[in-house]
């Protein structure tokens, strides 16, 4: 019996999710009086056996390079293998691309209790139970896991990372990697943003932003606190900013600590993307604008004269501090 | 060349959530039942267009639930695909919904499935990895493009951070989201058209559920807004650093 955790890698770096899905594995192994072990896939570059400090004592590494991009067929079958190896009874991924493309598969092979999306720590006290978001964040679900193996795969941004001491053993992992019947082509990274789902700080902009050339005080305050950019779906469809951009209930769903949003009227298939944000902030002309309902803080102006003052105000705050 | 469609009913996106039975079950009072939007706007819309480019392609639609999810089906007829196929229970697990549809998959013999990225109501993003796992075929998660050339697919799908293009040998299973196709409202001759559809109801074979809803939780609601003046955002600022800590 143990806990296995993906580790998910980009460019020989590991994903900000993984640590999250980490820390949570660990805590799910002191939960059962059991070990957590990790499993990374492809060539990595930084120094794994520092990951013991989130909790694992053991990497298991597989450091094919035909490992290095995601074939969802192939990861699933190096770890289910590397699960049953192990004993892992508890299986954790993070609920990000790589996790909705592998995960579930893995849970079919396995014949294991998927929870996809989970956002707390299992409830052991009569079965197994995980809870996780429903009706695109408007709800929570406890799910009970029947099977013996149970794979939970861990929104991102909803567990803290936390970091002690320990180092963990990396033990090279033989099994069978398989040729991928998917062939990639082309590689297209975002490079120097932060990606949506894993950030902290999020600024979206609605249709209150009037066209895509006032973007710029948008993209300004982004900058200046660190933020990815978000938007709502009428700007998506438009084509005023990347599709990958829209949030919301038919967009991607988002929990960072902050959320700002611009000229967005807060549409209740808008707020089921990002109502599980910690901080909302609100700027909107219309105070009748339904997103206040959902805020935490708001300024009732025009988004125009109003964004660029913040940025500038956030500017000075971080001199002066 | 045999395309088969996953079709799921979903609440209405204005749907007001709530629970009754002491917070075990979604309570459907007065809710408008929809097709799941990525299986309506994508992956379906997708489906007839490759119908139209290839008419000699046959499109199925499969629906895992009960006699109350046909309207929903009929519905996405109506915008297309040439029959239907209701698996009659009404089990939410996921697995037991894709052991299913892989049941399904395997006797009609598809060269492509379809699936939404994710349902609007339970949002796991899981059946079309578990239907590829299932049937054995390749899967591409979350594509915002899907080409055919014979029998070769060239597909964009959403990776972290980026995207990324690959090719793939039909079979193959995919997950479809926004910029696969553009929604597409129904007309009035394929309404008429769906009427007259073949809806086979097949029973579901013998599984077991590895996962049950054991009760649902509302989140708590918010304090209420912090109005600063748009004169003041310094103000604003401070709340954000020193009260809310998140700057
Ligand atoms: C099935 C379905 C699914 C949907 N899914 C999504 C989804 O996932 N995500 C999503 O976002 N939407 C979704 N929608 C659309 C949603 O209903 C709204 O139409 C949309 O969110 C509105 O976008 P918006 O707030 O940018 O635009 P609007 O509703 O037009 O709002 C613009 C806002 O900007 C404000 N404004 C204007 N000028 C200024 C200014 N100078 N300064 C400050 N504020 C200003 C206005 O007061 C207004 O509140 C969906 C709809 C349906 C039917």
């Amino acid at each position: 019996m143990s806990v296995l955790i993906f580790i998910d890698q980009s460019e020989g770096h590991v994903k900000k999710s993984s640590l999250e899905a980490l820390t949570y594995g660990a805590d799910v192994a002191k939960q059962l009086g059991t070990t957590a072990e990790g499993i990374v896939l492809g060539t990595v570059t930084e120094d794994l056996t520092a990951l013991g400090k989130y909790g694992v004592s053991k990497i298991h590494q597989v450091s094919n390079a035909a490992l290095n991009n995601v074939d969802a067929q192939v990861y699933a079958s190096v770890i289910s293998e590397a699960a049953t190896a192990s004993g892992a009874t508890v299986i954790v991924f993070s609920h990000n691309q790589t996790g909705k493309a592998v995960a579930a598969r893995v849970a079919a092979k396995l014949k294991a209790g998927l929870v996809a999306g989970a956002c707390a720590l299992p409830n052991t006290s009569n079965g197994f139970s995980v809870k996780k978001t429903v009706f695109s964040g408007k709800a929570y679900a406890h799910v009970n896991i029947l099977s013996a193996v149970k794979v939970i795969s861990l929104n991102p941004n909803s567990y803290k990372t936390v970091a002690t001491e320990g180092t963990a053993v990396v033990e090279a992992l033989a099994v069978t990697v398989n040729e991928p019947k998917v062939k990639i082509t082309a590689v297209n990274k975002i490079t120097g943003e932060v990606p949506l789902t894993e950030a902290d700080i999020v600024v979206s902009g609605g249709r209150g932003l009037k066209g895509p050339e006032h973007w710029g005080i948008l993209l300004d305050l982004a900058k200046e606190l660190g933020a990815a950019t978000a938007c709502s779906r009428p700007v998506g469809d438009a084509h005023w900013r990347p599709h990958h951009e829209h949030v919301g209930q038919t967009g991607v769903q988002v929990a960072p600590n902050l959320y700002i949003a611009i000229g967005i009227s807060g549409a209740i298939q808008h707020l089921a993307g990002v109502n599980r944000s910690k901080v909302i902030v609100v700027i909107n002309k219309d105070p009748e604008a339904p997103f206040f309902k959902a805020a935490d803080y708001g300024i009732v102006g025009d988004a125009f004269e109003v964004v660029p003052q913040l940025t500038a105000a956030i500017q000075k705050m971080k001199a002066g501090a | 060349m045999k395309i088969l469609v996953c079709v799921s009913k979903t609440p209405d996106t204005t749907s007001k959530i709530a629970f009754t039975d002491g917070n075990t079950k979604f309570d459907e009072a007065g809710v408008q039942w929809i097709i799941n939007p990525y299986d309506e706007w994508y992956s379906l819309v997708r489906a007839i267009e490759l119908k139209e480019a290839n008419p000699a392609a046959t499109i199925h639609l499969i629906t895992v639930g009960n006699a109350d999810a046909e309207p929903i089906i009929r519905k996405a007829l109506a915008l297309g695909g040439d029959e239907a196929i209701r698996v009659n229970t009404d089990n939410s697990d996921a697995y037991y919904i894709a052991a299913q549809i892989a049941e399904v998959a395997k006797q009609g013999g598809y060269d492509l499935i379809f699936t939404g990225k994710e349902t609007i109501d339970y949002n796991g993003s899981s059946i079309g990895g578990m239907v590829a796992e299932l049937v054995d075929s390749p899967y591409i998660s979350l594509a915002t493009k899907f080409d055919l050339n014979g029998t070769t697919a060239t597909v964009v799908r959403e990776i972290d951070g980026g995207e990324e293009t690959a090719e793939v040998a039909l079979p193959v299973v995919v997950s479809c989201q926004k910029g696969m196709a553009e929604q597409r409202i129904p007309n009035m001759r394929g309404i008429m058209a769906a009427r007259t559809k073949p809806l086979k109801v097949v029973e579901p074979i013998a599984v077991d559920a590895l996962t049950s809803i054991q009760s649902f939780e509302l989140p708590p609601a918010k304090a209420g807004v912090k109005l600063v003046a748009p004169d003041n955002v310094a103000e604003l600022v401070r709340l954000l650093h020193e009260e809310a800590k998140a700057i």
